[in-house]
C-alpha cells in the first residue's frame, strides 16, 4: 500500500540505523508516547538493532491502560443495566475493573457490543428506539473529534437514547507530569503522530523550552521510527531542544482545525484521573454542560466507590517508563493477555502485551537482550 | 487507539448534508466521513481513524522525505560497505 510499504524498505532502516550508529556518543534515554509506535518498534525489533548506547523507554499513550479503573467500574454499572446496549471498543472488553470486566458482564447476559467508530454506536440507536445505547468514549486527542462529532449529530438528530461515557486523556500534561517527576530519565521524547496530526505540535515547544528536551513528532512505520530517532539523537548531540517533525506528510503546527472547533464545541478540558498515575491536572476532557443530556454519567447516576490497583501490578511504573515490563514478577506468570492484572496486558497498545507478544524470551532473564 | 491510515479517496458524495467518501486501503474499500477535511479532493489520499479522515496527506511532503531517505540509503551503499550493528533490517 502506498505511504506505507515504502516506510518499510529494509535497506533505508539499515541506512538510517548505520546513520544513527554514526551520529551517537554517549548513551541516550528516548521515549516513544504513543502505545501505536511501542508495538511498530517491538515488532520489528527497532529497540535490538538500535546502537546498545540508545535506550528506549515507552510512555502512557495507550488510552485502554490509562483509562482509570472508577471509569471502568462506571461502564460495568451501566452496561449490566437491562435496558442498555453498551458499545465499546474491544479492547476494553476484558480490562479488570474492581471486581469484574465487561466481558465477563457480557458472558452474565448483559447486552454489550464490539464497535470500531463511535458512528456505528449511533446506528445501534437509530435502529433500537426502545433501548438505551451508551458508547465508550475513551481515547486521546486523535479520537476525540470523532467522538464530538458523534454527541453533536445525537443532538442534532434528537437522538434521546444515545448517550456517551466520557473518559478522553489529553498527551501534553502526562509530558509535563513525567518530566517534573522526581526520577525522570528520559532525555529525548518521539511525540505522537496521529495526536499532532489533530492538535498540531505547537503545544510541545513550549515543554520543549521549559525543560530543554528535544522532541520529534513521528509517524508509525519502522523508517519513521527510525528517522524520528535519528533526528533526536542528532539533536542531543549537538546539544539543541526543540521540537522537529518527522511525520510532514500528516502533521502541521497548527493541526487539523475543523476536528478541533468540533472538540471545543462538544468538549471542556477537565482534571483527569490516569489509571496507574493518579490525578493529572487539565488532562481530560468531559462534556459541555449543552451536553448533559448525552453524558452517560449524569443520565445513569453512576456511584463512584474508591478502587485500587492489585499490589503486584507494576503498571504505574511501566507507563512512566521507569520500569520495564519484564522488571516485573508477575510478567508472563501471574499476568498474561488471556488473564490480565493490569490494562498494559491487555491492549495491543500496552508495553506489557508488546513484550508479551515479541519478546517473550526475555521471560527469566529479566533482561531484554540487545 | 490511536491506529489511523492511509487511503486513496475513489468517490465522494453527500448524504444527508454531509461529506462521506469511498476510501480505497489495498484490497478493500470502506465508507469514511470527511467533516474533517472538507477541502479533500477525490484521487487524494487521506489519513483515516475510526471512520473519519483526520488528514489529507501532503504527497508533496512525503515526496521529498522520501527522496531524502533514498539519497542517504543510496550513498550508504556505496560509501560503506560493513552491514549495521545488531540483526539488521529484519522483517517479522
Amino acid at each position: 500500500m502506498k505511504y506505507i510499504d515504502e516506510y518499510r524498505d529494509e535497506r533505508i532502516a539499515r541506512a538510517l540505523i548505520g546513520e544513527i550508529s554514526r551520529r551517537v556518543t554517549r548513551p541516550w534515554v528516548l521515549m516513544e508516547i504513543c502505545g501505536g509506535q511501542t508495538h511498530t518498534l517491538m515488532r520489528y525489533g527497532i529497540d535490538e538493532m538500535l546502537p546498545a548506547k540508545i535506550e528506549l523507554v515507552h510512555g502512557p499513550g495507550c488510552p485502554v491502560c490509562v483509562t482509570p479503573l472508577e471509569s471502568i467500574d462506571k461502564a460495568l454499572q451501566i452496561a449490566s443495566r437491562p435496558e442498555v446496549i453498551f458499545a465499546s471498543y474491544g479492547d476494553m472488553l476484558r480490562v479488570p475493573g474492581s471486581h469484574t470486566d465487561l466481558l465477563h458482564v457480557k458472558a452474565m447476559g448483559a447486552d454489550v457490543r464490539v464497535v470500531y467508530s463511535p458512528l456505528e454506536a449511533l446506528k445501534i440507536a437509530r435502529a433500537h428506539p426502545e433501548r438505551r445505547v451508551v458508547f465508550f468514549g475513551i481515547g486521546f486527542e486523535t479520537t476525540a473529534p470523532a467522538n464530538a462529532m458523534a454527541v453533536w449529530q445525537a443532538k442534532q438528530e434528537g437522538l434521546e437514547n444515545f448517550s456517551m461515557l466520557v473518559s478522553l486523556v489529553l498527551v501534553p500534561p502526562a509530558i509535563r507530569l513525567l518530566l517534573s517527576s522526581v526520577g525522570n530519565r528520559v532525555q529525548g521524547f518521539i511525540a505522537p503522530g496521529h495526536v499532532c496530526t489533530v492538535m498540531g505540535y505547537w503545544q510541545y515547544e513550549a515543554l520543549s523550552r521549559e525543560f530543554r528536551v528535544p522532541m520529534v513528532v513521528g509517524g508509525f512505520e519502522p523508517i519513521d521510527l527510525l528517522e524520528a530517532i535519528s533526528m533526536l539523537i542528532s539533536q542531543l548531540e549537538s546539544g539543541r531542544a526543540e521540537v522537529e517533525n518527522q511525520y510532514a506528510r500528516s502533521v502541521s503546527r497548527e493541526g487539523n482545525r475543523p476536528a478541533q472547533q468540533m472538540m471545543e464545541r462538544v468538549f471542556e478540558v477537565c482534571d483527569r484521573k490516569w489509571r496507574g498515575i493518579g490525578p493529572v491536572a487539565q488532562s481530560g476532557l468531559r462534556l459541555r454542560p449543552e451536553f448533559a443530556a448525552y453524558d452517560a454519567e449524569r443520565v445513569f447516576e453512576v456511584t463512584e466507590a474508591g478502587a485500587a490497583e492489585p499490589n503486584e501490578c507494576l503498571s504505574a511504573q511501566v507507563l512512566l517508563g521507569v520500569k520495564k515490563p519484564t522488571d516485573c514478577p508477575a510478567f508472563g506468570h501471574g499476568c498474561t493477555p488471556e488473564s490480565p492484572l493490569g490494562a498494559p496486558m491487555v491492549s495491543s497498545e500496552g508495553a506489557c502485551a508488546a513484550y508479551y507478544r515479541y519478546r517473550r524470551q526475555a521471560v527469566g532473564t529479566c533482561e531484554v537482550p540487545r | 487507539m490511536c491506529l489511523a491510515v492511509p487511503g486513496k479517496i475513489l468517490e465522494m458524495k453527500v448524504c444527508e448534508g454531509r461529506r462521506v467518501a469511498q476510501v480505497q486501503f489495498g484490497g478493500i474499500t470502506r465508507e469514511v466521513r470527511l467533516d474533517f477535511v472538507p477541502e479533500a479532493e477525490v484521487g487524494e489520499y487521506v489519513i483515516v481513524h475510526v471512520g473519519f479522515a483526520i488528514s489529507r496527506l501532503n504527497a508533496e511532503e512525503a515526496e521529498e522525505n522520501y527522496k531524502l531517505l533514498r539519497d542517504m540509503e543510496s550513498l550508504e551503499g556505496e560509501g560503506r560497505a560493513e552491514p549495521p550493528p545488531g540483526r539488521g533490517g529484519q522483517r517479522p
